[in-house]
């Protein structure tokens, strides 16, 4: 028996490697890097000395940088919140549908994947814009109903398209569409795992459908719930494509500063104390979510 | 300096361009096979860094007939991407086309090879006032291959006569709505200070305060600051007014004559694409032939045809046909030109500081 033990922990050895060497490799020595380059400063145009300074972070902690940084949280957490309510039933629907419409259900959850993001988002654009398709077909209701008043003696004003592009709204509304597979996803695979009987149970004991959701689904699927709101807001917050093209003016995110400080700007060294600082703020905001549910789970007891 | 595309159908391959560091396949892409010796020793290739759209149809196939020499051309989309890339060494390029700023920011990172002008002798071509610029005295390290000019780019029936002052774009909310501006730090404060009566360089901390203030208070006017995108949505009607390159208008006023660029009283920035080696080529005698073989005239009017950029080439504009020549959009007039400058790369402090103010600038 022992044999075989020793046999298989080389087999893991044999299998493990090859994923930690990347992992290693391509993911820790590159973020090293950056955050060796956040203690540096540019000594020349093309050099960084990286001595141990914190003025990067200095720099980055001021009122400007994190406001911008709040922003973006505040961005993610609505995007994440309209997934949420957005998702929540879409996942019950291919829960509770029959086997065969389910397999084509998540087909369509996944076929955005099989497209690139920026393809994508330039597809929304064209949806979206002044002369685009929502206000070519609302141009187009507003004008026929505009020759039925007419016909009546009331003709209506000339159409005025709406501004769907170029703003915040349409950033989230990008955001809600390149990021709600991963919130359907996990909740999915949370209510998929859900015992039916617990349901019927629920009902047959005078709950109403109401109660049941709440009661019984809700917490049940929590686990899907939470995996789903940190697939949606990590790469929400550093979202970086959507607030470039389909933002305006008061659409600036974090990611987007980062990105100038690597090009335009010429600042790695502070790039990459942003970047850090972006990591940090997450990180201790999973860990006080994980603190909030341990302590909550406790109380419970 | 800001980043433009030359591109032909635009919209999608834009987008690409953000993500354009996938777009260039390095120099050493498919050339396991090795090129036959030249005369001159050297191996019969060439790798050319450039942007896109930016030769004549034909014109690497003429080089090749020529001279024997195979052009491997890469595309970049940025100058930050073509800095970036030869920051840490050159990984084989032959011939890059950086723009002024650039050409500065190389020489002193110590990235140019200098050039052996005896090889150029079509140098003669280049117009009087190309051939001792600031941003390289006696053309020692750059040969010039377009210019451009920053203006105004609108569309005729919705703006009332000529708008040729930057206020409209920076200081009015006449066009509320409609104004787009590049989203680039030097290039919005550099104008900003051209509108102000002040030069583009050496603008004082006090002015730049004080520009931040005329763009936040501007910025409820403003429908978007483009990156670099500004001709298409002009073309499309998304917006009425924009600061843009003219040679990226006269590319859409082909297609609407609505479309019409000025270049604003107060002046402007002139940028020049320029021919450079950068340090390590492998090949430089061959790229001292491919940047003599550009300049001469013939040569040079297959790509400026094709390009529709205003050429800094006195044997190539001889050829070219007046549509091109007497363009107002490219050859803007020259009373507007005297007040324009060339950008200059005034070290690492200030572009950081200019970024800063763009960040303020956004997030208030």
């Amino acid at each position: 028996m022992e044999e075989n033990w020793k046999r298989a922990k080389a087999v893991f050895a044999a299998m493990a490697g090859p994923p930690v060497f990347w992992l290693a490799a391509f993911f820790l020595v590159p973020l090293g890097i950056i955050w060796a380059y956040s203690f540096g400063e540019n000594s020349s145009l093309t050099e960084i000395a990286i001595n141990g300074t914190f003025a990067n972070y200095v720099h980055a902690i001021q009122p400007l940088y994190l406001g911008i940084i709040v922003k973006s949280f505040w961005f993610a957490a609505l995007t994440t919140a309209l997934c949420l309510v957005v998702g929540f039933p879409v996942a019950i629907a291919i829960t509770f549908a029959p086997e065969k419409t389910k397999a084509w259900l998540l087909l369509l959850i996944m076929l955005p994947f099989w497209t690139n993001l920026l393809i994508r988002t330039y597809a929304l654009m064209a949806v979206l814009r002044t002369e685009g398709y929502i206000n070519f077909a609302l141009a187009f209701l507003w004008n026929s109903l505009g020759h039925l008043t007419a016909a009546f003696g009331h003709p209506l004003a000339a159409f005025t398209p709406l501004e769907l592009l170029h703003n915040n709204f349409a950033v989230v509304f990008g955001l809600v569409y390149v990021q709600l597979p991963f919130m359907v996803l996990p909740l999915y695979a949370a209510l998929d795992r859900l015992d039916r009987s617990l349901l019927e149970a629920s009902l047959d004991l005078g709950a109403g459908h109401f109660t049941t959701f709440r009661r019984v689904v809700i917490p049940l699927a929590t686990p899907g719930i939470i995996s789903g709101i940190i697939v949606t807001l990590i790469p929400s917050v550093g979202a970086y494509l959507t607030p470039d093209l389909l933002g305006g003016p008061e659409s600036l995110m974090i990611a987007n500063v980062i990105e100038r400080q690597f090009k335009t700007a010429n600042n790695w060294p502070f790039g990459s104390a942003l970047s850090f600082l972006l990591m940090y703020m997450t990180f201790i905001a999973i860990a006080v979510q994980a603190m909030v549910a341990r302590n909550r789970r406790g109380a419970a007891r | 300096m800001a980043r433009r595309r030359k591109a032909t159908r635009r919209s999608l391959l834009a987008g690409l361009g953000a993500a354009a560091a996938g777009l260039s396949f390095g120099p050493l892409a498919g050339c396991a096979a090795k090129a036959p010796t030249g005369a001159n020793g050297e191996e019969q290739k060439l790798n050319l860094y450039n942007w896109d759209t930016y030769t004549g149809k034909t014109t690497l196939a003429d080089f090749k007939a020529a001279t024997g020499v195979e052009v491997n051309m890469s595309l970049f989309a940025t100058n930050d991407e073509l800095f970036s890339k030869l920051k840490a060494g050159n990984p084989g390029f032959d011939v890059i086309v950086p723009s002024n700023e650039y050409v500065t920011r190389m020489r002193i990172a110590n990235m140019l090879m200098p050039l052996d002008l005896a090889k150029i002798p079509n140098r003669i071509n280049i117009l009087p006032g190309f051939q001792n610029p600031d941003f390289d005295p006696g053309r020692r390290f750059s040969m010039p291959y377009t210019w451009l000019v920053l203006g105004i780019g609108y569309r005729r029936s919705k703006i009332q006569g000529v708008p040729d002052s930057w206020k409209w774009l920076m200081d009015s909310d006449r066009y509320k709505g409609r104004i787009g501006l590049f989203s680039e730090a030097d290039d919005l404060i550099e104008l900003a200070g051209k509108y102000l009566g002040h030069s583009v360089h050496d603008i004082p901390p006090e002015m730049i305060a004080q520009i931040a203030q005329m763009y936040i208070r501007q910025k409820p006017n403003i429908k978007i600051f483009h990156n670099d995108e500004g001709q298409d949505l002009l073309l499309s009607g998304d917006i009425d007014i924009v600061m843009e390159y003219n040679g990226d208008i006269a590319q859409v006023m082909l297609e609407d004559p609505d479309l019409d660029f000025v270049v604003p009283r107060e002046g402007s920035i002139i940028n020049s694409d320029c021919l450079c080696i950068p340090k390590g080529a492998p090949r430089p005698d061959n790229a001292h032939q491919f940047i003599n073989f550009l300049l001469d005239g013939r040569n040079g009017a297959e790509i400026y045809k094709t390009i529709r950029y205003p050429t800094p080439n006195a044997a190539a504009l001889a050829l070219m046909p007046q549509s091109y020549r007497e363009n107002r959009a490219i050859f803007p007039p020259p009373e507007a030109m005297a007040r324009c400058e060339y950008a200059r790369f005034e070290g690492l402090a200030r572009a950081q500081l200019y970024d800063e103010t763009l960040t303020r600038i956004f997030a208030s």
